[in-house]
């Protein structure tokens, strides 16, 4: 008995791989050809070698407040996610330029602010941003770029259009996990992969790598890179670990480094004192220097925004990055891009209301039922309210908390994820995904991922992907199309 | 190098040999005991003053059964160098410091941990035990080997290496004081004191390489020569001080380093086998060479170490 995709439904969804006639579609026939020949025996041997792979080669991920086992085995679906290479280079053209435009808006707001004397960008979102840093106005991080690493979510609704969901701006997380979910799938189908080509994704940590010696203060052959971590505690160590093997570089600790009375980042080694150049920072803004941001941080490096300031050491992202990565800032997003740009937005943001503004507003109170609602700064799908999913006394609950704070939050429509064919039991089912590819800026040189991490919401019916909610992930295929 | 992952470097591989030399003390305390006549054998008590925590074990055990010691040397928590906590202790160290092992490694780490995780209890009959201990021995050249093979020959490779003789160095000590006291004060013994000299030989996989390098039948004096003051056996503490002393030449700032352990050999060479047949003088010296490796450890913290 195998896969029946006769039974397969869609459900009323756009299916990534399943086209509303049962038939696959273009880019996904020969996978689809693939499936159909395993038998149940054969879908579960690849499962069980797949859960095998993750667990030797400790692929692992870490939830907060589990006590005993602070490290997860990283769920991963084996049906991968499919999109072809013509579609995808529009994808990447939209994010090229969406990151250009979001690095001119927040160096323009640490320096000149034209776009709020220009009336484009009202002036009382940046005073009530929690993520504006008064401490980096008037500096000009190297080439202009204050966020080099950006992993923006995307979804695709039942048009089968991608839009835009979020920007994350300032430590965003799941790139390692792209390219394990590589590593694994060519352990599991060796053999598929002789049958389609597939783009590859391992290059990411060697443009990482070059971008950041770009950054560097000093013009030297090879300039000290080093990647800083909270610690093994952190839900992200995993990746943190994995970057810096993948680009020989030291993995610190806040207690590894010292800056000194010459405004200069040194890592103590076995030899003494060694100065640093470039800090890629997997801390957050406010935890990375207890002389300049909170002073109870035991994370961070005390003088380490002095280092930077002095332009001694780069810090990436550039603290104050995170301005931008606000829901409120993103309902903007394609006015920043036609104002510095002068281009209409490639990539279409999801319809969103502004809280702050009476008629969105007054929408958003009477429609509550159907929006999902979001606050500003959260991430990891926290603080979320999803309207069609709520009780009533939930809803008014979060109708009192936007009264109490109406520049922190937005609706949106309750999208309809579109959905790929996942494993759940014996049996084949869609199941919601989104995607989040990573761009990687270096001034005039951009990036950006092949794909990008899946992530799928394993539970039937569910919306909620993130990993720290019991979200899986699938290896995210980039295909040029059969008979092209 | 950072101090930090220096650090780590050192502790994973003293856990991982830790593990391996455990392993290889229930084995051969195994077949020992197979060997000797019932009722005057030793049973597993020894194997706890090797390890040198008789007063935890009794907090945690009210007797020195079989079943007791093996469970307080496989897999109990609370003892640092039960088998389990020594893997669990390497795979956190090396978890801090994965970006700078071969993956390969990481892994087989990993592996290794899950294994005696797994299969502790298989290890706790009779019939699995052998097998168990084996898969751990050869884990643990499995790490130690991809390393050798597979990270570059650098200052990480060398805290990694003095970790793990250091820890060998120590285990070879404990086995000689333990082991050479005489099992069995009767007349009837003789038969049995070959045993047991070869045992202490086996704890320490030298059996063969004595028998090769000493061309002579064991007996007590040529094998404390051998497990002491050899210089071609891998293990005999001569070898590791020997060893330890050329890695500290690659070692930054190394002068004090070099001295210390200058000392400790010079002192090793001076012992003389014949007169260390004598357990109470055997004993003395051992314990001098006890502190002087607890020195060494001492110095390479201090001087390389974060504080």
């Amino acid at each position: 008995m195998s896969i029946d995709w006769q039974m397969y439904q869609s459900s009323g969804f756009f299916d990534e791989l399943i086209d509303d006639n049962g038939r696959p579609r273009q880019s996904g026939q020969a996978l689809v050809r693939f499936l159909s020949d395993l038998s149940t025996k054969e879908m579960e041997a690849a499962r069980a070698a797949a859960e095998l792979a993750v667990k030797e080669m400790g692929i692992t991920f870490t939830v907060y407040g589990e006590g005993s086992s602070i490290d997860r085995a990283w769920p991963i679906d084996i049906i991968p996610r499919i999109i072809s290479n013509d579609e995808w280079q529009q994808v990447e053209a939209g994010l090229v330029q969406r990151v250009q435009a979001l690095n001119l808006f927040i160096d323009d707001l640490y320096h000149e602010q034209h776009i709020i004397k220009d009336g484009v960008f009202p002036r009382e979102l940046i005073n009530k941003s929690v993520n504006f840093r008064p401490q980096c106005v008037g500096i000009s991080p190297p080439k202009g770029v204050w966020a080099h690493i950006c992993g923006t979510d995307l979804v695709r609704n039942n048009d089968g259009t991608f839009y835009v969901l979020e920007d994350n701006l300032r430590v965003p997380s799941g790139v390692s996990y792209m390219i394990e979910n590589r590593s694994v799938m060519k352990r599991v189908f060796p053999d598929l992969f002789e049958q389609i080509s597939v783009l590859p994704v391992s290059d990411y940590p060697s443009q990482l790598f070059d971008m950041l010696t770009a950054m560097s203060p000093r013009p030297l052959d090879t300039p000290e890179v080093v990647v800083l971590t909270p610690g093994i505690y952190n839900s992200a160590y995993f990746e943190h670990c994995y970057l810096a093997q993948e680009m020989g570089c030291e993995l610190v600790e806040g207690r590894d480094l010292v800056v000194n009375d010459d405004d200069c980042v040194y890592m103590k080694t076995v030899s003494g004192l060694l100065r640093v150049d470039v800090i890629y920072r997997r801390i957050d803004d406010l935890f990375l220097d207890p002389e300049a941001f909170n002073p109870d941080s035991q994370l961070g490096v005390p003088g380490l925004l002095r280092a930077w300031r002095e332009g001694n050491v780069a810090l990436v992202n550039a603290p104050g990055a995170g301005v931008a990565d606000d829901k409120v800032v993103y309902t903007y997003v394609p006015d920043i891009i036609q104002y510095y740009l002068s281009e209409p937005a490639i990539l279409p943001n999801v319809q969103s209301y502004r809280c702050n503004e009476s008629d969105d507003f007054n929408y958003v109170v009477e429609n509550i039922h159907q929006l999902v609602v979001k606050p500003a700064n959260e991430s990891g799908g926290y603080g979320l309210l999803i309207g069609p999913k709520s009780t009533r006394e939930e809803q008014l609950q979060c109708i009192e908390r936007i009264k109490a704070d109406p520049r922190n939050f937005i609706a949106q429509p309750t999208l309809n994820l579109s959905t790929v064919p996942t494993l759940d039991k014996e049996q084949v089912e869609g199941r919601h995904v989104d995607l989040r590819p990573f761009i990687l800026s270096a001034g005039e040189q951009t990036y950006v991922t092949t794909g990008g991490l899946t992530r799928v919401a394993l539970v039937k019916g569910s919306l909620v992907v993130n990993s720290s909610q019991g979200g899986g992930s699938k290896d995210t295929w980039i295909v040029e199309e059969e008979g092209l | 190098m950072l101090s930090r992952v220096a650090e780590t470097l050192y502790w994973m591989a003293r856990y991982v040999e830790r593990a391996e030399n455990i392993a290889r003390l229930v084995n051969v305390n195994n077949l020992l005991l197979m060997d000797l006549p019932k009722g005057v054998s030793p049973g597993w008590e020894p194997l706890i003053d090797i390890i040198g925590t008789r007063e935890l074990f009794r907090d945690l055990y009210d007797d020195f059964s079989e079943n007791s010691v093996l469970e307080y040397l496989i897999i109990e928590k609370n003892n640092p160098s039960s088998i389990l906590s020594a893997l669990l202790n390497a795979r956190d160290n090396t978890r801090t410091v994965r970006e700078v092992i071969p993956r390969q490694v990481w892994e087989a780490i990993n592996s290794s941990y899950y294994f005696v995780k797994e299969n502790a209890q298989g290890a706790l009959s009779k019939r699995g035990r052998f097998f168990f201990m084996k898969h751990v021995v050869e884990s643990a050249h499995l790490i130690f080997g991809a390393l050798d093979a597979t990270l570059n020959h650098n200052l990480g490779y060398t805290f990694i290496r003095f970790g793990s003789l250091l820890e060998r160095a120590d285990m070879t000590s404990r086995i000689i004081d333990v082991r050479s006291a005489r099992l069995i004060h009767n007349q009837t013994s003789r038969p049995f004191e070959n045993i047991q000299w070869m045992s202490v030989l086996r704890s320490l996989s030298a059996y063969q390489m004595y028998r090769q390098q000493m061309g002579v039948r064991v007996r007590p004096r040529e094998v404390l020569q051998f497990m002491l003051q050899d210089n071609m056996f891998p293990r005999s503490v001569l070898f590791c001080l020997n060893t330890l002393r050329r890695l500290t030449e690659d070692m930054p700032n190394n002068v004090d380093m070099v001295d210390r352990i200058e000392h400790s050999i010079n002192e090793l060479r001076a012992q003389n086998a014949a007169k260390l047949k004598d357990t109470n003088i055997l004993h003395l010296y051992i314990d001098e060479l006890q502190i002087d490796l607890a020195d060494i450890h001492q110095q390479l913290s201090e001087q390389y170490f974060l504080h």
